[in-house]
């Protein structure tokens, strides 16, 4: 393999992974800490109406109005799932479950009526993510990775991922303390004076908006491993606020560069002729990681006496 | 990797185009029959899951299915036989299901991770698991991968009779075993307490109920798709929930749900095999549901709605027939009596701090209701007005007197409280709060404008 095939063939699809992953496992530890994590199951399936209205409206394959066709379908999301909770009085699992296999049936059927799946946006994208579809080929050698023309070349879904993944940082630098009471004591929080409610509606927005960046590279299931997995892992292993939620995203970005590579690459470089869904193995590594980390914590014999 | 379109599986199973539409082919209709029957005993299922707050272990269950259907289609391939036979691949599926539940419950048992976040984290890596392994699969030699993606997104039109007749028996297997543990489970949903003395241990009943759980998913994988069949769970049963508070009813409302919806979901399938027909399932589900949200007679929202408005203009009506009674009495005369007069609305609503239009608006319901006559821009008590208006006012002064007997307001305070709380006030109570039962009682405050 040349320098030239991995800037051109496995560059984006390892930033893609590293992006995405990352976001991801940053917001993942609020959804775990929240006690939320099913949200973050029912936001990655109830955008996808959102994105096939928003890419059927505008014809192209565009990030924004994909974007903001997700965020409203997720706002639409979370507003009905408190109104089936409340009007039908069914516990909050079953109504999420109610409310997002409708959005997500929904947005089946709106691809096939839409006529999008016959463009680009196809089921495989949904259900097995295309991380091996994204390719650089304005890249003529290590020289394009300061070649602003060239940088513009770049797979636009990276251009998504690195807004939205830049967004999800700042928010939550921003929002550092708030978060943190909002996740271990939101009765306080409230009491403090923090506008909760809106705090939590934020974070949702976020993982939606993490959801349909990350949708295109590894489809809308396998977004929930990178929300949940890493997060649960470091969940299992540290009780400190601070290496939860970056060890969380370092753990994903790790988890998401690890998938990629032995999805393909590695096997290739040692000479298999081996070509795994990259998004696949990344979710498998997840699962991985968190039964790695039950493990070790069920053998930490302190740690398990003291929780 | 969506199936192409004149893969085997297809050509063999679906009767001719045309042909099966005109006649509704013996496989179009053993189709739509297994389906039904697998609602049927979904929506039983569905119930109890629903109300032991298992419903969304089927979302577990169901994509901790791929890799075992996928394994399973690999390792009869490699054994020589016909990969698309059905019970191999459902018995992968059970397997992988029953392992993602136990995965469930070890996650869970950390007690770091809860039920949520262990389920989420389960469906989500055995699913990726899945699909590394199809993508495997897609590089071996063979047909091994032949319809596998439908088991993700179901395609009952790709249905041959034998796999509707095979997923039909172990629906009904499921059915069957619901029923006989109809005892067990309705006293571990309701009474947990009963169920301990009765000597039925918890821990097996929901260790059932899980069991019942993977059967019927694993039955629905290939007509519904492993990513919804959840929804057959809990959509049925959810509508069934807003409906009636009895059990027996609820587990035939849910049952009969989940039947329409199942064989809606197959007859979209059969008129346009390109949709999945998990998601037409699905959405007649939804449809369910939210009929049902909407207009369920005790929870539902319209009805909701109706009754607080129609409790809202009652309260208006009194408050109107109140003023205009009070008015009377502030200018000394009783309704009846030979003073008897007519009232401007203006002063009505000035005495009710209401902007006028509202008075007028309430005046002409009344006297479309024959309870005041309007001349004018004034109103006057018909004698049913009068009736209804003394029985307003005797409630509202009995509620005052009363809050005033005990001291909890003074006179201005106890006036507004009681123009919130009399409305119920049937005139038996009213006459128990008031001083002298038979009389009207004067006003403990000055008639006229609201402060």
């Amino acid at each position: 393999m040349t320098a030239l095939d991995l800037l051109r063939l496995d560059l984006p699809a390892l930033l893609a992974a590293l992006l995405a992953c990352a976001t991801c496992g940053l917001l993942g530890s609020f959804l775990v800490l929240r006690r939320e994590s099913l949200l973050g199951d029912a936001l990655s399936h109830a955008v996808l109406p959102g994105i096939i209205a928003g890419f059927a409206l505008t014809g192209a394959r565009a990030g924004l109005p994909m974007l903001a066709g997700a965020l409203v379908a997720a706002l639409a999301a979370t507003l009905l799932i408190t109104l089936v909770r409340r009007a039908a009085r069914i516990e909050s699992g079953a109504a999420t479950g109610a409310v997002f296999t409708t959005f997500f049936a929904g947005g089946l059927v709106l691809m096939e009526v839409s006529g999008a799946r016959s463009v680009d946006l196809d089921l495989d994208c949904v259900l097995f993510g295309q991380l091996e579809t994204l390719v650089w080929l304005e890249a003529t050698g290590w020289g394009s990775l300061l070649d602003a023309q060239a940088l513009a070349g770049l797979p636009r879904q990276l251009h998504l991922l690195a807004g939205v993944g830049l967004a999800v940082a700042l928010v939550v630098a921003a929002l550092w303390r708030p978060l943190k009471l909002l996740c271990f004591d939101p009765d306080y929080a409230a009491a403090l004076g923090f506008p909760a409610r809106r705090l939590e509606l934020a974070l949702n927005m976020l993982v939606a908006a993490a959801a349909v960046a990350a949708f295109e590279a590894v489809g809308s299931i396998l977004v929930v491993a990178m929300l949940v997995c890493p997060a649960a892992a470091m969940r299992l292993l540290t009780d400190d606020y601070r290496t939860q939620v970056l060890g969380g995203a370092a753990l994903g970005a790790a988890l998401g560069v690890a998938g990629y590579a032995l999805a393909g690459p590695l096997p290739a470089a040692a000479g298999m002729a081996l070509s795994l869904n990259a998004a696949g193995v990344i979710g498998t590594l997840g699962g991985l990681a968190v039964a790695l980390a039950a493990l070790l914590r069920s053998r930490a014999p302190g740690r398990a006496a003291t929780a | 990797m969506r199936p192409a379109a004149g893969h085997p599986a297809r050509a063999a199973g679906r009767s001719l185009p045309g042909a099966g539409a005109m006649t509704l082919g013996y496989n179009t209709l053993v189709v739509l029959a297994g389906c039904a029957l697998l609602g049927l005993a979904a929506g039983t299922v569905g119930a109890f899951a629903l109300l032991r707050g298992r419903a969304l272990v089927a979302d577990a269950v169901g994509h901790a299915a791929l890799p075992g259907v996928v394994l399973a289609a690999m390792i009869v391939a490699t054994l020589g036989h016909d990969p698309r036979s059905l019970p191999p691949l459902l018995a992968g599926a059970a397997l992988a299901g029953v392992l993602g539940v136990l995965a469930v419950q070890a996650l869970a048992r950390t007690r770091r991770i809860r039920e949520d976040a262990a389920i989420a984290i389960v469906l989500s890596s055995f699913y990726a698991v899945g699909v590394a392994l199809l993508s495997y699969v897609q590089t071996m030699p063979g047909a091994a991968q032949a319809g596998l993606t439908k088991f993700i997104l179901g395609q009952a039109a790709a249905m041959r009779a034998e796999d509707a007749l095979w997923a039909g028996a172990v629906a009904t297997l499921a059915l069957a075993l619901c029923l006989l543990l109809f005892q067990r489970l309705r006293a571990a949903c309701f009474d947990p307490d009963f169920a301990r003395v009765q000597g039925m241990s918890a821990a097996r009943t929901d260790l059932a109920l899980l069991g019942l759980i993977v059967t019927v998913t694993v039955a629905g994988l290939q007509a519904v798709g492993l990513i919804l069949i959840v929804a057959l769970l809990v959509l049925p049963a959810a509508t069934a929930r807003l409906l009636t508070y009895r059990l027996p009813r609820l587990l035939l409302l849910s049952a009969v749900v989940g039947a329409a919806s199942g064989a809606a979901g197959a007859a979209a399938s059969a008129a346009a095999p390109d949709l999945p027909t998990g998601a037409a399932v699905v959405l007649a589900g939804a449809a369910c549901f939210t009929l049902a949200l909407l207009f369920s007679p005790d929870r539902g929202l319209v009805p909701e709605a109706l009754r607080r408005a129609r409790r809202r203009l009652a309260a208006a009506e009194e408050h109107f027939l109140r003023a205009a009674w009070e008015a009377q009495e502030a200018a000394g005369a009783g309704p009846g009596t030979a003073g008897d007069r007519w009232t401007p609305i203006a002063a009505l609503a000035a005495a009710r701090g209401w902007a006028e239009a509202r008075a007028w608006r309430l005046a002409r319901w009344l006297a479309l209701r024959g309870l005041v006559a309007l001349s004018e821009r004034q109103v006057h008590l018909t004698p049913r007005g009068a009736a209804a208006a003394r029985r307003a006012v005797r409630a509202h002064r009995a509620v005052e007197h009363h809050l005033l007997a005990i001291g909890a307001a003074d006179t201005a305070g106890a006036d507004r409280l009681a123009d919130l709380v009399e409305h119920g006030l049937s005139p038996e109570a009213a006459s128990r709060l008031l001083p002298e039962p038979s009389s009207l009682p004067a006003s403990p405050h000055a008639l006229g404008g609201k402060p």
